[in-house]
């Protein structure tokens, strides 16, 4: 028995015993190391998603590339680990990963019970339905019945059963751990419905065998605020995190872009020059060099540009700005301003 | 003469005397271990707090909020996480129990295949347990399950096999007993049958070692055990109706298809999760049966023979008793391995403890609550199923005399 006692204590203590070796504070780590260990996702185009070659892009990725840039002055020194969605809390309280950021909707349990901090909002999304054309539904209101497919361990699983019991519709859901299988398993028709972040609707679409016989429904049915994530008791390595997405949205609303940044250098907008670093010790005081918002932009682009390449309406997923507009263009995507 | 003594001479210093020796030693590894347990368990508990994790069971009573494809007791999205847990043991034993069962029969059948004069059925056993217990489990969970997507017909269409049901992607449907009012006297003539028919099988032996003279004691329990309760069910009325599944063929397309809720469905992830677990650890059994029957000395047989018991006799009264003092522990590891291997059913979205404790896990974020709750279970229903089969084997082993 008291092999057993041991044993149990090892197994659980080992992952929470690991967190103990980073105390220093996580961005003098992060410099010592010399990279920024970035959780993603097992393959969301247009989030994160790696290619044949191994070279991860997407929207998430930048907000790495980004903190790589400020930190080091090159977006390259980001190695990147793949998370399943039940993985991806337990990697960052354990310190397995710096940083978080992997379509991960902010909700309330998140940002307290579970030690975690929200940094911020790169993308607004919300819950939606992906049906078979041949099925006939036109609205989600119709889909009593339905066999729903989802990703466990998801808000999206919590919404989904929500949303039935409300509108007082009969469901069932089959649940898997990684994308892949949720779309495998919809796709050879195990389920009626697959339901994920709408922006992964469209993302996970591509890979069916008949992309051309689903749609998508009209209704979204939840908030999915979706951004970065820390843990909890390290206030400078959050507002790096925090400070990096700010910079690339103030970024746009300046109009400052990787193409122009150079010439930015000799503004005559103060506000222009705070930013790239001509102007007091912003860099500084977030612990990184004052050339910090320049090597982002200059290296991974404003929001809008980061938006554009990766999910924006010349890409495969062909998703259009919306409430993720800057909020002086309709949106709702709103950066504090640097001073 | 001087002579070495084996006998303390009472000078010997402590350090070289064997029994402290021991003790010391001994004293300091408990004391190594109980250091180490301390430290292990301090360290978590103080790093959960500097981490902010809230910890303790007490989340356990929360509102689940999601909901998981099979259940055996009645459980929605507005039950407790508690439950939602329990639903998850509940499905690890379902899969355990019909696996070990089926596992065995298989195994026993196969191993015995192996043994055959029969060329063609000896060579198919032994390809079939030379290949299956060579590819890994996972690999075959995930097998079973595509192929079981593949085949099925579409959730608005159905195929039917060989009379047990009609299945399609959404699942294996069957018809379903439901227990009315007074079923309770048919479940005590149950229980009563049972008692009986042992009662006939010990009188049988009992005379049979008196006189000599045969009682087919095997086909008297049976029909006890079946006919009783039968008779009692017929007495007191029928107390209970046999629901078939319905097939909706009109209407929208997304309410074609089994009715929901109306008869008993295995779904196609418990499907393949049982096919896989069974056939690959009847593989294991297999062999642990043919090498149990191979340990018998052919002397035994011989003698059976020569004392003119038939083959079937030989094989039931002499070969397989003696077999089974080989056969039962290695068995015992295979039933534990089957229960602990059910936990790959994550792969497949299968809602077992494993599963449904990673729900509660990720919805929750108590990691460690919910992985010790896990490793509980599984070190419990071990521990219950090695002390049952060890008392099996005592039962069995030579009672020498």
């Amino acid at each position: 028995m008291k092999k057993t006692l041991l044993a149990l204590g090892l197994g659980t203590a080992m992952s929470v015993a690991a967190a103990a070796a980073a105390t220093a504070g996580t961005l003098a780590d992060v410099k010592a190391k010399g990279h920024v260990q970035c959780g993603v996702s097992q393959g969301l185009p247009g989030f994160s998603n790696a290619d044949a070659k191994g070279n991860w892009a997407g929207l998430d990725v930048d907000i790495c590339r980004g903190m790589a840039a400020a930190i080091f002055g090159d977006a390259t020194k980001v190695k990147y680990t793949p998370l399943s969605s039940k993985e991806r809390f337990t990697a960052l309280q354990s310190g397995e990963i710096d940083v978080l950021s992997r379509n991960t909707t902010w909700t309330a349990t998140r940002d307290t019970a579970l030690g975690l901090n929200f940094a911020g909002v790169n993308y607004y999304d919300g819950q939606g339905f992906m049906v078979r054309k041949s099925l006939g539904v036109t609205s989600a209101l119709q889909l009593g019945g339905a066999a729903v497919c989802t990703n466990t361990g998801t808000t999206t699983e919590l919404n989904v059963a929500d949303y039935f019991r409300a509108n007082n519709m009969k469901f069932e859901v089959v649940a898997f751990e990684k994308s892949d299988e949720v779309v495998g398993a919809y796709d050879k028709g195990r389920c009626d419905v697959y339901t994920t972040d709408a922006s992964g609707l469209y993302a996970q679409r591509l890979k069916l065998t008949n992309a051309k016989d689903h749609i998508v429904l009209p209704e979204i049915i939840s908030k999915e605020p979706l951004g970065p994530v820390v843990r909890q008791g390290d206030d400078q390595w959050f507002n790096l995190v925090r400070w990096t997405l700010n910079a690339m949205i103030n970024a746009e609303e300046m109009g400052i872009t990787s193409a122009n940044v150079e010439s930015m250098l000799t503004s005559k907008n103060p506000a222009v020059l705070r930013l790239v670093g001509k102007e007091g010790s912003f860099g500084e005081n977030l612990g990184v060099g004052n050339d910090w918002a320049y090597n982002i932009i200059k290296q991974v682009g404003n929001y809008g540009e980061s938006f554009e390449r990766n999910v924006g309406p010349k890409t495969p997923l062909g998703i259009a700005r919306g409430v993720n507009a800057l909020w002086s263009k309709g949106g709702i995507m709103y950066a504090p301003p640097i001073r | 003469m001087t002579t070495i003594s084996d006998e303390p001479s009472g000078k010997v210093s402590l350090w070289y005397d064997p029994r402290v020796r021991s003790m010391v030693s001994q004293v300091i590894l408990i004391g190594l271990i109980a250091w180490g347990f301390y430290a292990l368990v301090t360290n978590t508990i103080h790093n959960l707090e500097r981490l902010k994790i809230a910890s303790g069971f007490d989340f356990l009573g929360t509102n689940a909020g999601f909901t998981l494809i099979q259940s055996l007791i009645e459980y929605d999205q507005t039950a407790t996480y508690g439950r939602a847990f329990m639903v998850g043991l509940l499905n690890t034993f379902y899969v355990a129990i019909i696996g070990i069962v089926l596992a065995t029969i298989l195994g026993f059948l196969v191993g015995v295949a192996r043994l055959s004069k029969n060329w063609v059925i000896s060579r198919v056993a032994t390809v079939y347990v030379e290949v299956l217990r060579n590819i890994p489990l996972l690999l075959q969970i995930i097998i079973w399950y595509k192929i079981l997507l593949l085949l099925a017909p579409g959730k608005r269409e159905f195929g039917n096999i060989l009379g047990i049901g009609n299945f399609n992607i959404t699942g294996l449907w069957t018809p379903k007993f439901i227990a009315q009012d007074g079923f309770w006297v048919t479940g005590i003539a149950i229980v009563i049958a049972i008692a009986l028919a042992w009662m006939v099988a010990r009188w049988a032996s009992k005379r049979q070692q008196a006189t000599g003279q045969q009682f087919p004691s095997f086909w008297a329990g049976l029909a006890i055990v079946i006919g009783l309760p039968l008779l009692v069910f017929f007495a007191t009325g029928s107390p209970g109706i046999v629901e078939h599944p319905e097939f909706v063929s009109e209407g929208s397309m997304l309410r074609r298809g089994f009715k929901p809720g109306v008869g008993f469905v295995f779904i196609p992830e418990f499907l393949a999760l049982l096919f896989a677990l069974v056939l690959y650890t009847a593989t294991f059994i297999a062999e642990i049966v043919r090498a149990g029957i191979l340990a018998v000395d052919h002397g035994q047989t011989e003698a059976a023979g020569a004392l003119g018991l038939r083959r079937g006799k030989i094989l039931r009264l002499v070969v397989i008793p003696q077999a089974m003092r080989v056969i039962i522990p290695p068995l015992t590891s295979q039933y534990l391995n089957l229960t602990k291997n059910s936990s790959l059913a994550m792969a497949i979205g299968y809602p077992d403890v494993m599963g449904a404790g990673g729900i509660v896990l990720n919805q929750s974020g108590q990691a460690v609550e919910i992985i010790i709750m896990i490793m509980v279970v599984y070190l419990t229903f071990s521990l219950v199923t090695s002390v049952f089969m060890n008392w099996y084997n005592a039962k069995m082993s030579l009672v020498e005399r």
